[in-house]
This record gives structure tokens, sequence and C-alpha cells, in this order.
């Protein structure tokens, strides 16, 4: 098996994945009816992209792993998502922050991911981006509505970036398993999508009246497996039928 | 780059054209353009699907339906999902927008007049009841992932309008 390529896929598919159940929280929860059915078909899309991903994983491992043992059956360590999409659902201010500071990243990893030599990944990149381009569309919009909204709104969206910002910069991270796949000209080199990040946040920060963080302290881990402790709490709950309920199927 | 030919067997389409959208029953996944190929193998119907959305939960009950509809003809079929080239609205046959439109869901623009829709309260969506473009965004996201909510001002008519995806 390529073990390389197995877990190259899982990282990338595990912020998809953690980020898609944390909106799925929303369900029924949203401040509003727009933006509950926005935040669930926005994690509607993220759980069909990590389908495509683990479904190509499950292929490469070649045993008989599926893609639901993939999902459900892994320890916490094993996931490898970075720490920024395993935040909680505090205010709708910062999920929306969250999922702005994600989407941008998101769409210029794609976009990269998109000229991979594998011929599967570029093919998954080539069809979620166009819905991922939608997603920051939507992120972007609250981003500008609630920074250059009421005094409150403000507030609480400048919180919002601001206690996320120290989950920025892991997004640029390179773990071993990242540099063997740009070698191969399989990966994405994450480290090239820094500039344009920041210039394009900052750019909605301004037009949002809002400051961009100066603080250059960052929290890092998520890719190695080592998690902040709200990634437990949120396995707990995605594994609770797998893990009640061996086996069960659908 | 991509490419936009089906390969269909002849004998094929109007057993597939039975079979619908389960979200919006009028269409059929050949004016939808989801079916990319189908042809028949050792008697065997293989036929290849390419999702609208990544997550449409639909994909898995058209395979189904293509299946059963295959089999009731009396032929075998194996179904493959395919993401490459990924599904555009421009897909869609001029019979299936007009399917749309008649059911209530306003058609895909243009790229641009979407973004315009979308993105800039732009008044150019038809509202599916009484053909007014004084319409306006609800809310981004709608029913479904491929649609978003519109209000007509005239008639206050609420309805879908399907996104544009290219």
């Amino acid at each position: 098996m390529k073990e390389n390529l197995y877990n190259y896929i899982l990282g990338i598919a595990d912020n998809s994945l953690i980020l898609g159940q944390r909106l799925g929280e929303l369900t029924g929860h949203g401040p509003s009816l727009e933006t509950d059915i926005a935040c669930t078909n926005i994690s509607l899309d993220l759980f069909g992209q990590v389908r495509s991903y683990f479904q190509y994983a499950a292929k490469i491992a070649g045993d008989d792993r599926t893609e639901d043992d993939i999902a459900m059956l892994r320890k916490e360590r094993e996931y490898k998502n970075v720490l920024l999409v395993e935040q909680p659902n505090t205010n709708f201010a910062y999920t929306m922050a969250r999922q702005f500071l994600f989407d941008v990243y998101h769409l210029a990893f794609l976009a990269e991911l998109q000229k991979s030599t594998d011929l599967t990944l570029s093919a998954i990149a080539n069809k979620c981006i166009k819905e991922v381009s939608y997603h920051e569309r939507f992120s972007s919009d609250w981003i500008r509505r609630l920074g250059d909204g009421t005094e409150e709104s403000k507030a609480k969206m400048q919180e919002a970036i601001d206690g996320l910002w120290t989950y920025t910069d892991e997004l640029f991270h390179q773990t071993e398993t990242d540099k063997a796949m740009v070698t191969e000209g399989i990966g994405v080199d994450v480290t090239k999508l820094k500039d344009t990040y920041y210039t394009r946040v900052s750019a909605v920060l301004d037009e949002s009246t809002l400051e961009t963080p100066e603080s250059k302290w960052f929290q890092k881990g998520g890719k190695e497996g080592i998690h902040t402790e709200h990634l437990g709490y949120l396995l707990t709950e995605l594994q609770y039928m797998q893990r009640t309920y061996p086996n069960m199927e659908w | 780059m991509t490419t936009t030919e089906q390969n269909i067997d002849e004998i094929l389409i109007p057993i597939l054209e039975k079979v619908s959208d389960p979200e919006i029953p009028v269409l059929s996944i050949m004016d939808m353009g989801v079916v990319r190929s189908a042809v028949i193998k050792n008697s065997i119907v293989k036929v290849e699907i390419t999702p609208t959305y990544s997550g449409c939960p639909a994909m898995d009950v058209i395979g189904d339906d293509i299946k059963s509809a295959l089999k009731q003809a009396g032929y075998e079929s194996k179904i493959e999902l395919i993401l490459h080239p990924a599904w555009t609205t421009d897909w869609i046959t001029p019979r299936g927008r007009k399917a749309l439109e008649d059911y209530g869901i306003a058609a895909p623009l243009s790229a641009e007049a979407d973004k315009d829709v979308l993105l800039n309260d732009k008044r150019i969506v038809k509202c599916t009841n009484c053909g007014s473009q004084n319409t306006r965004l609800v809310s981004q996201f709608g029913s479904t992932a491929c649609k978003a909510q519109f209000q007509c001002d005239d008639c206050q008519e609420p309805f879908d309008y399907f996104k544009c995806l290219k």
C-alpha cells in the first residue's frame, strides 16, 4: 500500500470531516432558518467531499477497510485535521469566522490540488472547488455584514477573529508526508499559499472595518494528531453509533 | 481539458429517460445531464453517472433507480460514479430547463448573471409564478444544495432558483 498517499488523503479529508461535523451540530440550531440551512448545506458538501477522499483512501488501503471505517473507527490521535476546524460553535460570529478562515485556505489549496499528478485527487479538487468557492462567498459575506454592522456585531466578530487567529498559521505547516507528496508532484506545497491567504483575509477584514490581528503567537499540533480538548467531545458524538453497536450499517 | 461528450447506447435512452431525480421528480436524469455514458458489454449495462454536488444524497437513489429500471427492461447493470469532468448546469438540456420552470424552479442563469443575482442583489431571476423579474434573494442556500431561495416582490410567490454551477 502507498502509505504516504493514504495518510496524505486522510490529512486533507479530516479537515472537511471535522468541520462538516461541527456545522452539522447546527442542524435545527442555527440563528435563523436561512443560516441554519446554509450551514447544513455546507456541511453536506463537505461530507460529500470526504466520501470521495475516503473511498479513494479505502481503495489504496486495499484491505477490507471501508470509507465508514476510516471516518468512524480511528482514535483521536489518528485524526490529522488542523486545530482551527475542531473549535466549537460558540456564537454565530465565531462560527462564520472559523468558516471564513478555513474557506480562504481551502479554496487556495484546491486550486493547487487540481494540478496534482494524481488524477483522482485532481478530479476531486476540480469538483470540490466549485462548491468551496460558494462557501467562501457565503462566509466572507457574513464577515462583512457583522464586521461592518452594529457595534455589538462588530465587537463579536472582532473577538472571534482575534480568538481564532492563533490557529491560522498551522494551515501552512508541512508534515513529513506533505513533503514527500510535494516531491512526487502529488501534494500541494502549503507553505506557498501563505501570502495569498493572509492578503485575501486582510482584504476582507479591511472591507469589514475589522482589524487584522498582529499576534505572532500560533498554536499547532493538529496535523500531528495532537488536538485541543474539543476534538474528543466531537468524536464521541461522531462515533457514538459505531462504538455502541459495532459494525452496524444504515 | 474537460470533455462534455456523452456515450449513450440509443437502445437505453428511453429506459434512462424514465428515471428522474428524486428531489425534482419532473426532471429526468437524462435532461439533468448526470448520465455520462451507458453501454452494453457482454449483456451487462455499464452506466457512468456524475454527481451534481459532492454530497448530493440523491445520487445513491438515482443509482438504485437506474438499476431497477434497467432490470425491468431485462438488463443487469453496473453503476459507476465518476467525478471528472465535473458536472455543470450547462449540461441541463433545454427540455430539462423547461421542466424545471414548469415545476416552479427558476432555471440557472449564465455564470455572470448568476453572480450578479447571488452577490450583487440584481433583480433578474424570473418569477416562476408570474414572470416578473422584480425578485429578490432570500437565502443563498435553499431546500437542496443546488438551489437558492427567492421571492417575487410583485406576486409575493416564494420560489427556488437552480444555482449556476460551472
